[in-house]
Formats: structure tokens, C-alpha cells, sequence
């Protein structure tokens, strides 16, 4: 748009990842009735990597996170022009089955939201949606996903019981897992952590340093010793515009531009 | 003043005037209770026969037997305008209602009696208050039995009583089981036979093979119904074979046919647990048994049977339109003027007066849809309709329109309780809008459901105008449920507690003997009420305890 915006934007993208690409964004600009709450945002999400979003409240990150498996769809005044490349391809083209790329791109929010049923069901909700209802494989993908949220010995005696009596991190855990269970390329996390108590915390980002392994990980986040601690890359996003992006080390070490660095020691946000 | 401004500003005062409120409605409450409850039930109890000697109007001293049912003071004035006469110095005098029974002797089975009048009362022993078929209750003296025309020379004549009325009331049990059932069933067959062959008749297939085929069907059953006949006059000649010697309180002896009497007690005799006992009898009476004498004798057992499958039958109806129409709604449809049109529509239908719905009922219900399906479906029955008139099927229905914006509404705000999160939840492992909706949104929203359920049933239950115009009559002769296939008889008229309540209380022949009735009817209007709520409410209970993470 105006020049400044542009050359800002095309900063946030200058470091390009040496890792292949998971995400393409390409001018993506979000209305929310006549507000604009994005403003051409482009950006190359890693593959692989776990990617922070950091920000001020209200700075649009969120709203990023929920574009990439469609969750503003279900706002009913909410507009996107732009692209959103997953995997090369455009999840916002006319063809494009909207249940099947939620299945592909998981998202954990900020505050555990189990279903009311048990245990094993709320991992197995995904399965049962595609259909899935064979006994054994069912069992053996909760097993597999409740291990892979880092899960399984806490509940293992207590699968049928309801979800509800579990911690708050056991639940946001249960939550990764269901998440994980229907095997996506991608998980966002909205503030996974925000909600929970240190210890919970702490347990939460040792799963997602295990995960990044197997999927590429987005998450938004409040806290920045957190953002330096978990993820490989970091967006500074500022008043819905993409400010800088790059690699965790540079963007906390050696920030190229002013706003960056003022936010991240603390003097404004 | 210093310290009322203080006392004001406290709040004092807006608490003593909210705790007032609250005493207040609990004070009306519990006194609507307590009131039919009294007065219901005390019709129950086994009152003691008083005998009294009274000096009527016109001087003659005569002796009369009754239960005093109810006491009042009136003024000797208004007396005196009646043309009684009464002592100069008194201003008010109580007069007593007494129940005499003995309507075929005396004409009337209720009067007043007025206290200076009464020379001396007595409670003697030998009283006995026999119920009735008909005529009401007898109250007099027993004299003697008689057996098969003997009478007996038996010493103990209570307990020679006692044996035939249980010999007669087994076969009155006998009458009734071979009446409803046997000869109801072939009764049943033979109008669907006749059924067959006009329907037969009216597509022009009347061959002369199906039409043999039914006489020779019909012969059949006219055989079983002729062997039924015979067995049934049989039971009636046994019933009627013994009788009872009886006297009235002045003397006047008379028989009564065994098979006449119901039951029959000795007040003054009985004990304070025996009383206790035969006041439990007579609510199981009222509970189980069929309604006698134009609905002011016997129990009311078919119009609580009629009120809860009418219900039930209403929610079955109601609660799928009602959670579709609002899934609709709050789910699907776009949020705009148009919704919300809907919505203060239907919020205005809950406000329309019941008696609106039953016109509408019989308008729409049972003339045109009704006698369309009797068009179509069975001409052969015409001209009497079969679903072209008021019945279970289309009472049902008025009343689940009727309670529908309940169901709409309370569904709708359990819906909207739902907390974003889980949608989103659901949404974001692949469900679709329908398999969220289905497999986590609805189960959350049952307790919603089940509320506006509750206030439904609680409605209908309590419903009359409406039901007068749809299929609810003051006697039924069937039962809508029984053994004949299909069982369920959607199409028959039914009997419900409070168009009883309203035909007990004012289209009655015998207002005294009403009055108590349309209290104990009230009051187990209120019982059936509460145990349908009861059930519902512990229905939801379990269902929010199993999705109470809602509220964290």
C-alpha cells in the first residue's frame, strides 16, 4: 500500500529459511467488516521448525494463526484477499475441502477445551469423524498420540474417566494429543501456554521441542523468554503488519529494526 | 435521623421488602397445597355416622343419619328471610351439612341442618355406609343376608355380608375382565371385518371369494361372541343371586341387590388405624378404578392415564421440531432482520392463548388434515370419522404447537451456552458443521432441552380449553391403549385430569357430592405434574453432571 508498509513487509520477509517451505503467505490482507486487521502480510513459514508469532495484544497474530486452517471462516463479517500457500497449495482456492485441511492443519488454544467425554473419545473424536471404528486401531492411535503428547503414564489407568478431571496441563496435553491423532503436517498453537501453571509449562514446551521433529509447528505467543526458549524462527508482528522476521537467535540478538528491539526490551507493547 | 437516612442507605429495608416478597409466595404456595390437599384428601376419610334427633321446621321430631361434611355460622337473619324459624335473641347460628346418602329413599342425598334444632346425636355402632353402583352411598343399619334367596340365620351377619361382597366383587371382576377385553376384542375384530368388506365393496373388489372368506370369518366370531354372551349372563345371574336386608336410620327396611354394592364400612366401629387403613384403600380406589355416576363416584384412573400419554405422546411430537427449528436458527441461518423476525415470532406465540390453539387445532387438525386422511385412507368408515374428529392423535399435536416456542427458545439458549472453544475444538479435527453439531454440540445442549421439555409437559399437563375442542370427552369408553392391534389407538377420544377437574366441578348433577372431588382431582393433577417434572428434572440432572465442564 502507502511505501513505507511495503518496504517494511518486504523486510519481514528478507531472511528467507534454509529449510524447505511449509507455508507461502503472499500479500495477505484480512477485513473484519470495513477494519482492516491485516495489512500484506508475506511471510515463508519453515518446514519442520517451530515458528513464534510475538506482538503486542491486539497486534493480529492470533488472527494470522486462525487463517492458515481456515478457522475465520466462521466469522461471518471476516474477508481475506491474498494467498496462503500450504504445501504449494492454495487453501483458500474454490476446490479446496475445508474439513480436510483442518485435518491437515491442527490448532491448540489457549485455554484446554476437552470435550465432555472421556478420555480415550476425546482423542478419538478426530478418528471417528473419518470414520475410523475399528477397536484395535483406534486403540492403537490414542495410545500412540496420548504417548506422543507426552501423556500416556499419567492416564493410561484411566482412559474411560472424563476429561474434565484432569489438570489443566494434562488437559491442554489431551488437547495436543487429539490434535496429533489425526496425524496433520502442521499444529498452530494459540498461547498454549497462557492458562498453565509453570511446571505445566514447562512440560508442554519440552512436547513441542519433540514435535517439531515430526510436524511444523506455529505458535502465538505472550511471552517472549518463551518465544526465545521453543522456537527456531520469530515474526514480530506490530498493528497487523508483519514488522521483522527471521531466525529466533538474530531477531532477540541483533533485531534490524527499531520497533523490534524497543518491544522486545520492554519499552513499549 | 441521622441513623434512618442510614438505615435507609443500608439497604435495610429493600431486604425486609425482598424477604417479604419471597415469604409471601412461598406463604401462597404452600397454602394452594395445603388447601386441596385438605380438602381432597379429607374425601377420603371415613367419617362417623352421626344420628340425630332434629326437630324440623314443622315441629315433628324426626331421626336422621349422616356425615357431617361441612360446619358454617350464618346469620339468623338470613334465616329468617328463608322463613326458618329461629330464637329471637340469637344473631348467629351454625348449621351443618350432612351427607345422608339414600338418595332413592329420600330424593336427595345432602341437607343442611341447622344446630338449635338438633335434640341429641349419637354415634351408634351398627351404622354401616355401603357405596353404590348407583344412587349414591346408603347409609342405614344392616339386617340380614341373603344367600341364594335364604336368608341366612347366622349370628355373625357382618361376616356373612362381608363373604358374599367379596364372592360378589370377584365376579364383578370377571364381568369387567370378559367385558374390556374378550368381548371388546371381538367386538374390535368384527368392526374391522365390517370395515374390510365395505372397503372391499368400495374399490369393486367385492368377489364373491373375499367376501365368503369374511362371512365365514364373521360366522367364527359371531360363535365366540354368542359363547362370550352366555358366559357373560352367567356371571350376572351369579352376581345378582344374593342381597343384602337393610334399614334406614327411622326404620324404613329395604333390600339392596348384592351386585349394587361397591363397598361397604362401619365408621363407628373403626379404630384410628383401622380409619388410617381405609382412608389409603379409598385413595387407591380413586387412583386405580374407573369414574361411576356422570364422574361423581369411583376413581379417575383413564383421564391420569389419558393426561400422561397425552404428554408423552406431545413430547415425542414437540422436542425433535423444537431442537430442528432451533438448530436452524441459531446454527444455520444467517443472523439478520430476518432471524430475528423469527424470533420475536415465535416468542409471540407463546404468548397466544391456549383456547387460540385448539381452534386452530380443530380448524386445521381434525377437519382438514383429518378428514383428508379419512378421504383417503378410510373411506370405508365414512360417514362416521375416524380421523376427521378430535382424538389422542391431534390433541397431541395441538399441545406440542402449543408448548413449541417453549422448546424453540430454552433450546436455543442452551445452544448459546455452548462455549466457542468447543466448536472450534470440533471444527478444527475435520469436523464438519453437522458432526460438530451431532456428536458434541446437541449432547451439550441437552440439559437446555430438557428444561424447555419440562416447562412443556408442565403446560400441557395442566392444559383444558384447548383439549375440549381436540378429542378430550367427559367419559371414554376405551381406553386409548390396549390389547387390540395396533395397540396405540391415536384416533380415540381420552379422558384428561383437568377437563375433569372442570366437568367434576360444573357440569355435574350432584354439586355436594362433586365438591370434594374436584379437590382430591386437583390435587392429583398437581402429583401427576411433579412426577412427570421429577422424572424430567433428574433426566437433566444426570445429563448436565455428565457435560458439566460447561462452566469452567
Amino acid at each position: 500500500m502507502t511505501q513505507q508498509n511495503k518496504l517494511q513487509t518486504e523486510r519481514g520477509v528478507q531472511t528467507r529459511p534454509p529449510h524447505p517451505t511449509a507455508v507461502t503467505v503472499t500479500d495477505l490482507d484480512l477485513f473484519y467488516g470495513e477494519t482492516r486487521a491485516l495489512q500484506e502480510i508475506n511471510m515463508v513459514i519453515p518446514e519442520k521448525q517451530v515458528t513464534a508469532f510475538i506482538g503486542p495484544s491486539g497486534c493480529g497474530k492470533s488472527t494470522l494463526l486462525r487463517c492458515f486452517n481456515r478457522l475465520n471462516d466462521l466469522i461471518d463479517i471476516c474477508r481475506i484477499e491474498g494467498e496462503i500457500l500450504l504445501n504449494g497449495r492454495d487453501i483458500y482456492a474454490d476446490n479446496v475441502d475445508v474439513a480436510e485441511l483442518r485435518r491437515e492443519v491442527g490448532i491448540v488454544f489457549q485455554k484446554p477445551n476437552p470435550f465432555p467425554k472421556s478420555i480415550y473419545e476425546n482423542v478419538a473424536y478426530g478418528l471417528r469423524i473419518q470414520g475410523v471404528n475399528k477397536r484395535r486401531e483406534l486403540d492403537e492411535t490414542v495410545e500412540w498420540a496420548l504417548k506422543g503428547a507426552a501423556l500416556w503414564d499419567e492416564v493410561k489407568n484411566r482412559l474411560n474417566d472424563s476429561a474434565f478431571g484432569l489438570s489443566g496441563g494434562q488437559q491442554q496435553r489431551l488437547v495436543i494429543a487429539r490434535a496429533i491423532a489425526v496425524q496433520p503436517k502442521c499444529i498452530l498453537l494459540d498461547e498454549p501456554c497462557s492458562a498453565l501453571d509453570p511446571i505445566s509449562t514447562l512440560k508442554v514446551e519440552e512436547l513441542i521441542a519433540e514435535l517439531k521433529s515430526r510436524y511444523t509447528i506455529i505458535m502465538v505467543t505472550h511471552n517472549m523468554q518463551q518465544a526465545a526458549r521453543v522456537s527456531d524462527y520469530t515474526a514480530f508482528m506490530y498493528m497487523g503488519e508483519l514488522i521483522e522476521f527471521g531466525g529466533t537467535d538474530q531477531v532477540f540478538t541483533k533485531p534490524r529494526l527499531k520497533k523490534t528491539e524497543d518491544y522486545i526490551t520492554g519499552r513499549y507493547g | 435521623m441521622k441513623s434512618l437516612t442510614k438505615w435507609i442507605a443500608d439497604g435495610t429495608p429493600w431486604v425486609w421488602l425482598n424477604a417479604a416478597a419471597v415469604s409471601a409466595s412461598i406463604l401462597l404456595v404452600v397454602g394452594l397445597l395445603l388447601l386441596i390437599g385438605v380438602r381432597g384428601m379429607g374425601h377420603f376419610w371415613p367419617l362417623a355416622v352421626q344420628e340425630i334427633v332434629y326437630t324440623e321446621a314443622d315441629g315433628n321430631e324426626t331421626v336422621i343419619a349422616g356425615q357431617v361434611r361441612e360446619e358454617e355460622k350464618v346469620t339468623a337473619q338470613r334465616l329468617r328471610e328463608s322463613g326458618l324459624e329461629v330464637a329471637k335473641d340469637t344473631e348467629f347460628v351454625t348449621r351443618y351439612l350432612l351427607k345422608t346418602g339414600n338418595r332413592d329413599v329420600t330424593g336427595q342425598d345432602f341437607r343442611w341442618i341447622l344446630e338449635p334444632a338438633i335434640k341429641s346425636t349419637g354415634k351408634p355402632h351398627s351404622m354401616v355406609v355401603f357405596e353404590r353402583e348407583e344412587w349414591g352411598v346408603f347409609i342405614g343399619m344392616l339386617i340380614g343376608v341373603r344367600e341364594a334367596g335364604q336368608l341366612l340365620e347366622n349370628a355373625d351377619t357382618w361376616g356373612d355380608f362381608q363373604r358374599l361382597l367379596d364372592h360378589a366383587n370377584g365376579v364383578r371382576d370377571e364381568i369387567r375382565d370378559l367385558e374390556k377385553s374378550r368381548i371388546g376384542s371381538v367386538n374390535y375384530r368384527l368392526e374391522r371385518l365390517r370395515l374390510k368388506q365395505r372397503g372391499l365393496e368400495f374399490k369393486g373388489k367385492d368377489a364373491a371369494a373375499s367376501l365368503a372368506k369374511i362371512e365365514s370369518d364373521r360366522a367364527l366370531l359371531q360363535t365366540e361372541y354368542d359363547e362370550l354372551e352366555q358366559e357373560l349372563g352367567e356371571f350376572y345371574s351369579e352376581l345378582r343371586r344374593d342381597a343384602v336386608v337393610v334399614s334406614t336410620v327411622d326404620g324404613q327396611e329395604l333390600e339392596l341387590p348384592m351386585s349394587s354394592i361397591v363397598d361397604a364400612y362401619q365408621p363407628n366401629q373403626m379404630g384410628l388405624v383401622e380409619k388410617i387403613g381405609h382412608f389409603f384403600h379409598n385413595v387407591w380406589k380413586f387412583i386405580a378404578d374407573d369414574p361411576r355416576e356422570a364422574n361423581t363416584e369411583g376413581g379417575i384412573f383413564p383421564a391420569i392415564f389419558g393426561t400422561v400419554l397425552m404428554v408423552l405422546l406431545m413430547s415425542v411430537f414437540v422436542t425433535p421440531l423444537g431442537v430442528v427449528a432451533a438448530v436452524y436458527l441459531k446454527e444455520y441461518a444467517r443472523q439478520g432482520l430476518f432471524t430475528r423476525f423469527i424470533r420475536i415470532a415465535v416468542n409471540n406465540l407463546a404468548g397466544v392463548p391456549s383456547i387460540v390453539y385448539g381452534v386452530f387445532g380443530l380448524g386445521f387438525f381434525v377437519y382438514t388434515l383429518g378428514g383428508g386422511l379419512d378421504r383417503l385412507f378410510f373411506p370405508e368408515a365414512l360417514p362416521a370419522p375416524t380421523f376427521g374428529t378430535g382424538g389422542l392423535f391431534w390433541a397431541s399435536l395441538t399441545m406440542a404447537l402449543l408448548t413449541l416456542p417453549v422448546v424453540i427458545v430454552s433450546t436455543e439458549e442452551g445452544l448459546s451456552r455452548i462455549p466457542r472453544s468447543i466448536r472450534e475444538g470440533s471444527l478444527a479435527l475435520g469436523a464438519t458443521q453437522w458432526e460438530t453439531l451431532w456428536r458434541t454440540v446437541l449432547p451439550m445442549a441437552s440439559p437446555g432441552i430438557m428444561t424447555g421439555l419440562i416447562l412443556a409437559v408442565a403446560r400441557a399437563a395442566g392444559e383444558v380449553a384447548p383439549l375440549m375442542l381436540v378429542g378430550v370427552v367427559k367419559l371414554a369408553p376405551a381406553l386409548p391403549l390396549d390389547g387390540n392391534a395396533p395397540f396405540l389407538h391415536l384416533d380415540r377420544k381420552f379422558m384428561t385430569l383437568g377437563f375433569h377437574i372442570y366437568d367434576v366441578g360444573f357440569q355435574s348433577p350432584n354439586v355436594e357430592a362433586a365438591r370434594p372431588l374436584v379437590y382430591a382431582t386437583a390435587l392429583l393433577l398437581v402429583v401427576v405434574i411433579v412426577l412427570l417434572n421429577l422424572v424430567a428434572i433428574q433426566v437433566r440432572n444426570r445429563l448436565s453432571e455428565k457435560y458439566r465442564g460447561l462452566e469452567s
